[in-house]
């Protein structure tokens, strides 16, 4: 008999006293020691399922039907009581956020120790398990890390020591959701590796939630793609790839890059044997030093950048790569002029901005926009989009008001949103749309450049990929230029021709898109490449 | 850590000092005769005294002197801990005061205790229970608490605890049952204020990924509430800890009075009647005194609760160059 049997499960949410299905008529089976993914883009009712499983939805969150065998035990309309025996020691969860998923007043050693203490263990005994777990989940110094609090630790580490909770109460199955979906790829692959190879050495099943076709298909023994809450697709990986039954499994294959070119990161535009076009923006030299003492800045307080220098050729995309804390988000601020650079030069379209004052600064700001990475936060929400989009009009002083109205619907248009969503506020709209109007306020001054900040690592992967063929469809009707900064190499492989990959405030390696993912030239850029998922297909 | 305790104690200063000052403007600049106020206090009749006579009255009371001087005369008294005689009773302020402060000291303490144990149990249990009607009405409560006029509150409780049962004297500053009345008033509101502001915390706590970690644990609510919830709930409602405090020491003026106490919060009362300004000002200050040292002593506390908040400025943390 298989660990977990779900059949015909249907969960919906209570909203104004109506039941919105969120799963409809689920069937899935996880084995002993499988490892089985669900993918599906958000509100495809993959996490609904996973929680579900172990009696952890909202409030508002109801199971409406069917049944869900947990070990033997039924899980479906059980009570606490009857979960409670369920979850840590026959169920342990990995929670999606590890920025937010422990608790900030509380030693990490006492919440790991918590989850032995219920095993039975006391005292002494559960203090030395909790660092016994650390060490599996492959936390360096674990006798130092029990006594730490959440917050001095970074990330990655964090998710080590979720990781290490849910080893704690020695389960059965392990639920990981979206268990790295916040973390750098580099830090993300070493993560899931870890944790693959855990769960084969002590026999454990695992269940991981993914939206990102290409990690479930590196890991899993067997994949269910998800959509509308209800399974559309179901296989091994090497079925799902190479013969997909579904037209919605083709579109997955193809958003994620490395699928679609079997396993070889392809550059989406080669322009390496064309003449390269006057630059708009040139960095030349740039170094960025924050005071030590700054305590805000905490543990930056060194040289952030360090002879950066960097060419956004004009109608082009240049990329920065890299991982949180390389400088990439500083260079971007400083080609803004939002940050003043410690040293070196900064020229927009042929003036140089580098210490120019407030008010110099501000009609360059016409030239170059900005738009940023989460769409949930960049929209004001009391702003109706055309309140939002005609914005920067209303702030330069252009035109009057029926002129505005039409370059609000003209922009609309451009993005291709209907006009009709002028009077909608950001909550009316999805994360694709409200990207959308994000870019629509970036181009109302009609801007020569447009400075984009991991524009779309806040969308699930075909979302994505509209927008960037958005970008791609705007560059070219308006002769735009980019600079696009991005933590993803396959995300960079799609929009842009040329790159930057930057580490640790210096840029390691530089060159056409096509160039670079072909022949990678430094360690640090094979690497990253390396860690983008999808590299099984090859062997399938 | 030192240059952060000493910041706060000279802000405290400050505060205290911006306070006395703002009561002595608002005592003195306001429209009223200070020369008439004393001589009435005194029990003199302006127009007996001679034109030579009057400017002997006005020398003594120092009220020949320019605003400026009479403020520095009081500042300094008061940083050597003289407040002046009292106008209406012609003895020193500080032994008015030091007469009913144990009793107002008594009123005050047990009542911020017992609103820091009755909002904290209410706003558990407004959280903890999963049956719908009785959580809307817990959670309805302390808005209800906190809206009653304190004087009606305690009219009621008289007018029932001790004119119909007889259990409590409705008047009288002797004994532990003369203070279960008016402490009950003072906390209904205070508890009542507490509790919306731990209420709204605990809902936003237990909204927290970090709670599902912990249920996911395998842990019973209560364990998830009592260890996981209730401080990182707290944390938020320590900040009006200091409000909480002083509303009960202003709250002694109505009590007392209303409870015919012999406190601080009557004196006040009878000075602000009779314009008896040296002990106006001075219980002002005593009051500024009690809150800036209650919100110091929070501030203080506070990094021990929240391990987040240093104090220590440019701590150098472990590097986090470990792999992941």
């Amino acid at each position: 008999m298989s660990l977990v049997e779900i059949k015909g499960l249907d969960v919906g949410y209570v909203r104004h006293r109506h039941i919105q299905p969120a799963v409809t008529g689920l069937d899935l089976t996880v084995g002993a020691a499988e490892v089985v993914a669900i993918v599906g883009e958000s509100g495809s009712g993959k996490t609904s399922t996973a929680n579900a499983l172990i009696g952890l939805l909202p409030a508002n969150g109801r199971i409406t039907g069917g049944s869900i065998l947990v070990d033997g035990v039924q899980t479906a309309q059980a009570g606490e009581r009857v979960l409670r025996q369920l979850r840590g020691s026959t169920v342990g969860l990995i929670p999606q956020d590890p920025m937010v998923g422990l608790n900030p007043t509380k030693r990490i050693g006492d919440q790991i120790a918590e989850a032995v203490t219920l095993r039975g263990i006391s005292g002494p005994a559960a203090r030395a398990e909790a660092i016994e777990f650390l060490t599996q989940a492959g936390v360096p110094d674990p006798e130092l890390r029990v006594r730490q609090y959440p917050h001095e630790l970074s990330g990655g580490l964090r998710q080590r020591v979720l990781i290490a909770i849910a080893l704690a109460g020695r389960p059965k199955l392990i639920i990981a959701d979206e268990p790295t979906s916040a973390l750098d790829v580099t830090v993300q692959k070493r993560i899931l590796d870890h944790l693959g190879g855990l769960a084969r050495e002590q026999g454990i099943s695992l269940l991981i939630i993914t939206h990102d076709l290409a990690v479930a298909a590196d890991r899993a023994d067997r994949v269910v793609v998800m959509r509308h809450g209800r399974k559309v697709d179901e296989g091994d990986p090497a079925t799902i790839l190479n013969a997909p039954r579904e037209g919605y499994t083709r579109q997955l294959i193809t958003a994620a890059p490395r699928l679609a070119h079997g396993g070889q990161l392809v550059a989406h535009c080669d322009v390496r044997h064309e003449p390269v076009p006057e630059p708009i923006l040139t960095l030349t030299g740039v170094g960025k030093t924050f005071p030590v003492a700054d305590p805000r800045r905490g543990k930056r307080g060194f040289n952030a950048l360090e002879d950066v220098s960097v060419t956004v050729p004009r109608g082009r995309t240049h990329a920065l790569v890299g991982e949180s804390g390389c400088g990439k988000t500083t260079t971007l601020r400083i080609a803004l002029g939002l940050e003043s650079a410690t040293s070196g030069s900064i020229v927009l379209d042929g003036t140089e901005i580098s210490g120019l004052s407030w008010n110099r600064m501000r009609p360059l700001r016409r030239k170059a926009q900005l738009v940023h990475q989460d769409p949930f936060a960049t929209l004001d929400p009391k702003f109706t989009v055309r309140q939002s989009v005609t914005e920067p009009l209303v702030s330069f002083r252009i035109g009057d008001r029926r002129s505005r109205e039409a370059r609000a619907r003209e922009l609309l248009d451009q993005v291709a949103l209907p006009a009709s969503y002028l009077d909608r506020l950001p909550a009316e709209l999805s994360g694709g749309q409200r990207q959308r109007v994000a870019i629509a306020r970036a181009l109302a001054l009609e801007p020569e450049l447009l400075m984009l900040d991991e524009p779309v690592s806040a969308l699930d992967v075909l979302v994505q990929e509209q927008i960037l063929r958005l970008l791609a469809d705007l560059q070219e009707q308006l002769g735009l230029s980019y600079l696009f900064v991005s933590h993803d190499l396959a995300v960079v492989a799609q929009i842009s021709h040329t790159v930057s990959v930057m580490s640790e405030g210096k840029v390691v390696e530089e060159g056409s898109a096509a160039e670079v993912f072909a022949n990678p030239r430094s360690a640090y850029t094979r690497e990253l490449i390396d860690a983008i998922p999808g590299r099984r297909v090859v062997t399938l | 850590m030192t240059r952060y305790v000493v910041g706060r104690i000279v802000q405290a200063a400050v505060v205290l000092w911006a306070a006395f000052t703002l009561t002595f403007a608002i005592l003195y600049l306001l429209p009223s005769n200070p020369m008439q106020l004393q001589l009435a206090a005194a029990g003199i009749e302006q127009d007996s005294l001679t034109p030579d006579q009057f400017a002997a009255m006005q020398h003594k009371f120092g009220l020949d002197q320019s605003i400026w001087e009479q403020y520095w005369q009081h500042l300094s008294g008061v940083l050597h801990g003289d407040f002046g005689d009292s106008l209406s009773q012609q003895v020193p302020v500080l032994d008015l005061i030091g007469q009913r402060i144990g009793s107002t000291l008594l009123l005050s303490v047990s009542a911020a205790v017992v609103s820091l144990l009755a909002g904290s149990a209410l706003a558990y249990l407004a959280t903890f229970v999963r049956w719908n009607p009785l959580r809307l009405v817990l959670t309805r409560l302390p808005a209800l608490g906190a809206s009653f006029p304190q004087f009606f509150i305690a009219l009621f409780l008289i007018q029932f605890l001790s004119f119909q049962l007889g259990w409590f004297p409705a008047t009288g500053t002797e004994g532990v049952v003369s203070l279960v009345m008016p402490v009950a008033t003072i906390a209904v509101v205070t508890s009542s204020v507490l509790a919306q502001v731990l209420i709204k915390s605990f809902d936003e706590t237990l909204s927290q990924p970090y709670i599902i970690t912990a249920r996911a644990k395998g842990l019973s609510r209560t364990a998830v509430h009592l260890r996981h919830a209730f401080r990182n709930a707290a944390l938020p409602a320590m900040t009006i800890l200091g409000v909480i405090v002083g509303l009960t020491v202003t709250s002694s003026i109505v009590v007392e009075t209303v409870f015919t106490r012999e406190g601080v919060g009557k004196l006040a009362q009878e000075a602000v009647l009779s314009q008896d300004v040296p002990v106006v000002l001075a219980v002002v200050t005593l009051a500024a005194t009690v809150f800036v040292t209650v919100n110091l002593v929070v501030d203080l506390l506070y990094p021990l609760l929240d391990p987040r908040i240093s104090h220590v400025r440019a701590k150098v943390t472990a590097p986090e160059v470990v792999p992941a």
